[in-house]
């Protein structure tokens, strides 16, 4: 098996990890529509790879606040999944479902933590779950951990496992938007460089 | 005086040096660390945001800035090349957070920590006093480092604003 590197994806290789998102996605997407009981759309998704100094760019910038659902993936794919929310947009979304006033913004009580949480784990499952259904791997999500923090420093926590590897990280980036209250979001996901050739070839894929 | 200063900004496993009046930033710092050097006398600052500990552990160590200790040896040698004395610079470590609180990972220490005692360990091995420290946590920092008087100020969501 040839070693598949970051520098030497090809177009195809791209399409395919963008392919991945868009399924992944849209089934979280789904199951979000379901879960609000409103109609969410979902950007194209973008495969994008970052210079380590340049990851803190996107989502907003390295400052911008947010809310950061992160998981480890394991079994027969490695790596990490993040479901990222705009700081207000989190705060409609709790509301939407906790059936409050939509633009009440006050801190996070624990209980909003919670169902953050909660949400985070039923999106990301819906998301791996397809992914696994795709590729016929086995693929193992930790219990989910929430941050709020600066988007920098919540990125770090992945760039530093690839930082282990490499100078570069790769991101599956799909963003969605509930049109009437402007939830925003993204999905992420960050296989390892190994996982990504079980992905490739899971998919009859040559590298 | 004020009009001309440079904001410099060093991203993630980046490293920079600048003079008076310049000042020297970096965003976000989770498990990272931002390792701050001074020489007070001709106002020369480094600062660099390092990801990983030790340069020895990963094969592919080819970004000295990523580490503790090749960053701390580059940020050295280049405030050296400037003007400055080693036997006067000082530094100021901030960052080293916990962003997320994971039960299963098998490291006895979060990458936080490490980095953290990896960047005091360097330091002193190059006989540099760490003056003060904003470490550990859970919570990003944002810091930006003054030339004009090696003053570092900190920045956070929630959790204030300091100078150390």
């Amino acid at each position: 098996m040839a070693n598949i590197d970051i520098d030497t994806l090809n177009t195809l290789h791209l399409d395919v990890l963008k392919e991945i998102g868009n399924i992944g996605a849209g089934n979280a997407t789904t199951a979000l529509a379901k879960l609000l009981n409103k109609k969410v759309d979902m950007g194209v998704p973008k495969v994008n790879i970052l210079e380590l100094k340049n990851v803190a760019d996107i989502l907003g910038g390295a400052e911008n606040l947010v809310v950061g659902i992160l998981l480890s993936v394991s079994g027969e794919v490695n790596g990490m999944m993040m479901f990222v929310l705009e700081q207000k947009s989190a705060h409609i979304l709790v509301n939407i479902l906790m059936g409050r006033e939509i633009n009440n913004i006050s801190e996070f009580t624990e209980m909003d933590i919670s169902a953050l949480k909660e949400i985070g784990n039923i999106l990301t499952s819906s998301y791996l779950s397809s992914l696994s259904a795709l590729t016929n791997l086995n693929i193992v999500p930790s219990i989910p951990q929430m941050a709020f923090d600066m988007a920098g420093a919540i990125l770090s926590v992945p760039a530093i496992e690839f930082g282990k590897i490499g100078d570069k990280v790769l991101l599956i980036e799909t963003e969605f938007i509930e049109g009437i209250d402007h939830v925003m979001g993204y999905f992420i996901l960050i296989p390892e460089i190994n996982s990504f050739e079980k992905i490739l070839l899971s998919l009859g894929v040559n590298i | 005086m004020m009009g001309s200063r440079e904001i410099i900004k060093v991203g993630m496993a980046d490293l920079n040096i600048a003079k008076y009046p310049n000042i020297l930033t970096t965003l976000g710092l989770g498990s990272c660390v931002g390792i701050a050097l001074y020489d007070p006398i001709t106002k020369i600052g480094g600062l660099a945001h390092i990801m990983l500990p030790d340069s020895t552990q990963i094969k592919n160590n080819s970004n000295i800035a990523k580490f503790a200790d090749t960053a701390t040896l580059k940020l050295v040698k280049d405030m050296i090349d400037i003007g400055a004395k080693k036997d006067r610079i000082v530094a100021k470590l901030a960052g080293g957070a916990q962003m997320f609180s994971f039960s299963s990972s098998n490291d006895l220490m979060s990458i936080g920590e490490r980095n953290i005692l990896a960047a005091q360990n360097i330091l002193a091995k190059l006989n540099i006093p760490i003056v003060a420290s904003d470490t550990g946590e859970n919570y990003g920092r944002t810091i930006e480092l003054y030339t004009e008087n090696g003053e570092l100020l900190i920045k956070t969501i929630g959790h204030g604003i300091k100078k150390i």
